[in-house]
């Protein structure tokens, strides 16, 4: 500021000036604006790290090969026993079943959007494909609770309940997927296929689905680590329960996640001062162990997805 | 009989007519059908998600007052109207509270990875913010009631103490903080992921040209952004906000297991025992509820079904208005 006005006091500032001079308010806004914005992001960091800090520091230490094989059957109180392998084996098998109904319906769906799907039929499906992506989860437990207290009363809870709360929650996130992947597949293939005389129908399975399958696996994989979390709908088609239970159709079954929600209810354990074995911390402890098994699983799930996805890309025609 | 009066030739020619495309129609149209079906199936399961819950909800919406009294947890003299009015009023509170704390960050985010961040390492960024996503909700529960509620107790004390005269702050704040305030810092870390992904993509799009013509006019980069990319993304910004604030609203465990419930209409967000929302309350009641108690719980949940839907179609149908014009650009 001295410079300026020591030199030229009372002229306007030339042209020149103005070119060459730097502008140190706009340059610290520029500035300022890229710190808050880079600072915006290590924000997003920091609950990230401290989630998967905690877990793994607070779980670590309850996990072991016992944790994995047993179940809670017959275990109370402070008891320095209990697992999760009932949760686990549940976990699997209504998981497992959720797919089953999920990735046809939505498979199917997709191959109707992309080879088939014209005019308002169509564009009603994609979007409420899209507006389905949105419902809460327990609204998606509520209506597969509904539906089966039809037919089998009201107090309905076994394993298939759980699996149609789920898959209406998964059908969604794989039809976007699969949708997606089939859309990549050039439609010169498709049109070599047609040339050839292949049906239109073997032609989406020998040629466009093959194409894709690596796009596709990778959807279905994203879709499970997705549901596979998924508590609030469990906990009211599935209920709780200590024991292992293989039947879908039959008994109450528990959920790795709704043991987590489960064990910390239940919270901490009074325990007499002279008790040798009595952990008053248990059931959280219980709780970080099975959350960090849970945690492992999805994000072994979601690393999977990635490798499937970047061995297995479809051939991008030329 | 008309079958019998066709003459053989004709007969022979439709024979041979199959031989040449064995099975091409029945299997063609079977296959067409099955996905036709499929894509339809998905509207029938939709409309079937509303009817089935309108169809249980019918006995308590019918139910006089008291009848509903019998249930434990429904305030006396109460109708299912007046239940639901708080629990709607606490939804909206927590889903607003969480939106307006991970709108702003997931906007500098979604900057930060399309126009600040170096561009190889862009694309790990943002599968680092989807990770986020990933993480079970449950676990998040665990997390804000164990972990994170202990360490904000100071901060919310801070908070009271000395914007305790804005009714927002009302003091003094409880310990341990199982209130709406916390809630709403733990949704907000569960939207960030997906009103970051959106914005990300909205700023993508930013027509190359209207960058570089900033730029050569002697823009700096934050001006750019200014004029050319947050303009441009104005309607994406809005519509990811409300797919964000459609999470926010449909959340339970977090809720469930950090906040100490109440049914009041009560803007102090750091007293406990005021807020309930309408997920939560579902989780916490339906394992111990009497027929009557189910129905009126599904009744609740299908306010929550009418209102996430409205603002999902809302937010899908700003975005899909938009692609019709943004390709053109």
């Amino acid at each position: 500021m001295t410079a300026t006005t020591t030199s030229r006091p009372d002229a306007r500032p030339s042209t020149r000036d103005l070119l060459t001079r730097p502008d140190t308010r706009r340059r610290v806004v520029d500035r300022l604006m890229a710190v808050v914005v880079t600072s915006a992001f290590l924000i997003a960091l920091v609950p990230l790290v401290s989630v998967i800090w905690t877990v793994l520091g607070n779980g670590i230490e309850r996990l072991s090969p016992y944790f994995l094989v047993v179940s809670m059957r017959g275990v109370f109180g402070g008891m320095d026993a209990g697992g999760i392998y009932h949760a686990i084996v549940g976990t699997l098998m209504v998981t497992g079943f959720a797919t089953l109904i999920s990735v046809p319906v939505g498979l199917l769906t997709a191959i109707y959007l992309v080879e088939y799907g014209r005019g308002r039929l169509a564009r009603a499906v994609t979007f409420f494909v899209d507006v389905m992506t949105g419902i809460p989860s327990i609204v998606a437990g509520l209506f597969a609770y509904a539906l089966f207290a039809i037919f089998f009363g009201p107090g309905v809870r076994f394993g298939v309940v759980g699996a149609v709360a789920l898959s209406v929650l998964m059908t969604p996130v794989v039809v976007r997927s699969s949708e997606e992947m089939l859309r990549l597949v050039p439609n010169e293939l498709r049109e070599a296929a047609y040339a050839l005389g292949v049906p239109k129908w073997l032609t989406i399975v020998k040629v466009v689905l093959r194409t894709a399958v690596g796009g596709i696996v990778t959807g279905v994989m994203l879709a499970i680590a997705r549901v596979i979390g998924e508590t609030a709908p469990l906990l009211i088609t599935l209920g709780v329960i200590d024991s292992i239970n293989y039947n879908l159709f039959e008994g109450r079954m528990m959920t790795l996640p709704v043991y987590v929600f489960r064990q910390y209810s239940q919270g901490l354990v009074p325990c007499a001062p002279e008790a040798a074995d009595c952990i008053a911390t248990i059931n959280y402890d219980r709780a970080w162990a099975a959350a960090l098994v849970l945690i492992a699983i999805v994000m072994l799930l979601n690393l999977g997805a990635r490798l499937v996805a970047r061995y297995f890309t479809p051939a991008r025609g030329h | 009989m008309s079958t019998s009066d066709t003459p053989p030739v004709r007969q022979e020619d439709d024979d041979l007519q199959a031989a040449r495309r064995p099975h091409r129609d029945t299997a063609g149209r079977v296959f067409a059908g099955l996905s036709t079906g499929a894509g339809t199936l998905i509207l029938v399961v939709l409309a079937a998600v509303a009817a089935f819950l309108l169809l249980r909800a019918w006995p308590a919406l019918t139910a006089g007052s008291e009848e509903l009294a019998a249930i434990s947890w429904i305030p006396d003299h109460g109708s299912i109207v007046r239940y639901v009015g708080p629990l709607v009023f606490g939804t909206l509170v927590a889903a607003v509270l969480a939106l307006l704390m991970a709108v702003p960050v997931a906007v500098g985010i979604a900057l930060f990875i399309s126009h600040y961040a170096p561009r190889r390492l862009a694309a790990s960024l943002g599968y680092v913010v989807d990770l986020l996503a990933a993480i079970p909700s449950v676990i998040y529960g665990l997390w804000g009631g164990l972990w994170l509620s202990r360490r904000l107790e100071g901060v919310w004390g801070w908070l009271a103490d000395n914007l305790g005269f804005i009714p927002l702050f009302e003091g003094p704040a409880a310990t341990p903080p199982r209130v709406m305030m916390t809630v709403g810092v733990v949704l907000a870390v569960m939207i960030l992921p997906i009103i970051t992904a959106v914005a990300r993509e909205v700023f993508l799009q930013t027509p190359r040209l209207h960058e570089e013509a900033a730029l050569a006019l002697g823009a700096t980069r934050w001006e750019m952004v200014r004029m050319a990319v947050l303009p441009f993304g104005r309607s994406g910004l809005i519509s990811a906000s409300m797919l964000g604030l459609g999470r926010a609203l449909g959340e339970t465990m977090a809720v469930l297991m950090i906040l100490s419930p109440g049914l009041t209409y009560s803007f102090a967000l750091l007293l406990a025992g005021r807020h309930q929302t309408i997920a939560a309350n579902i989780a916490l009641q339906f394992p111990e509820a009497s027929p009557l108690g189910v129905s009126a719980l599904i009744a609740t949940g299908l306010a929550l079904f009418v209102i996430t839907l409205a603002v999902n179609m809302a937010a899908r149908w700003v975005v899909a208005r938009r692609k019709d014009f943004s390709g053109a650009n």
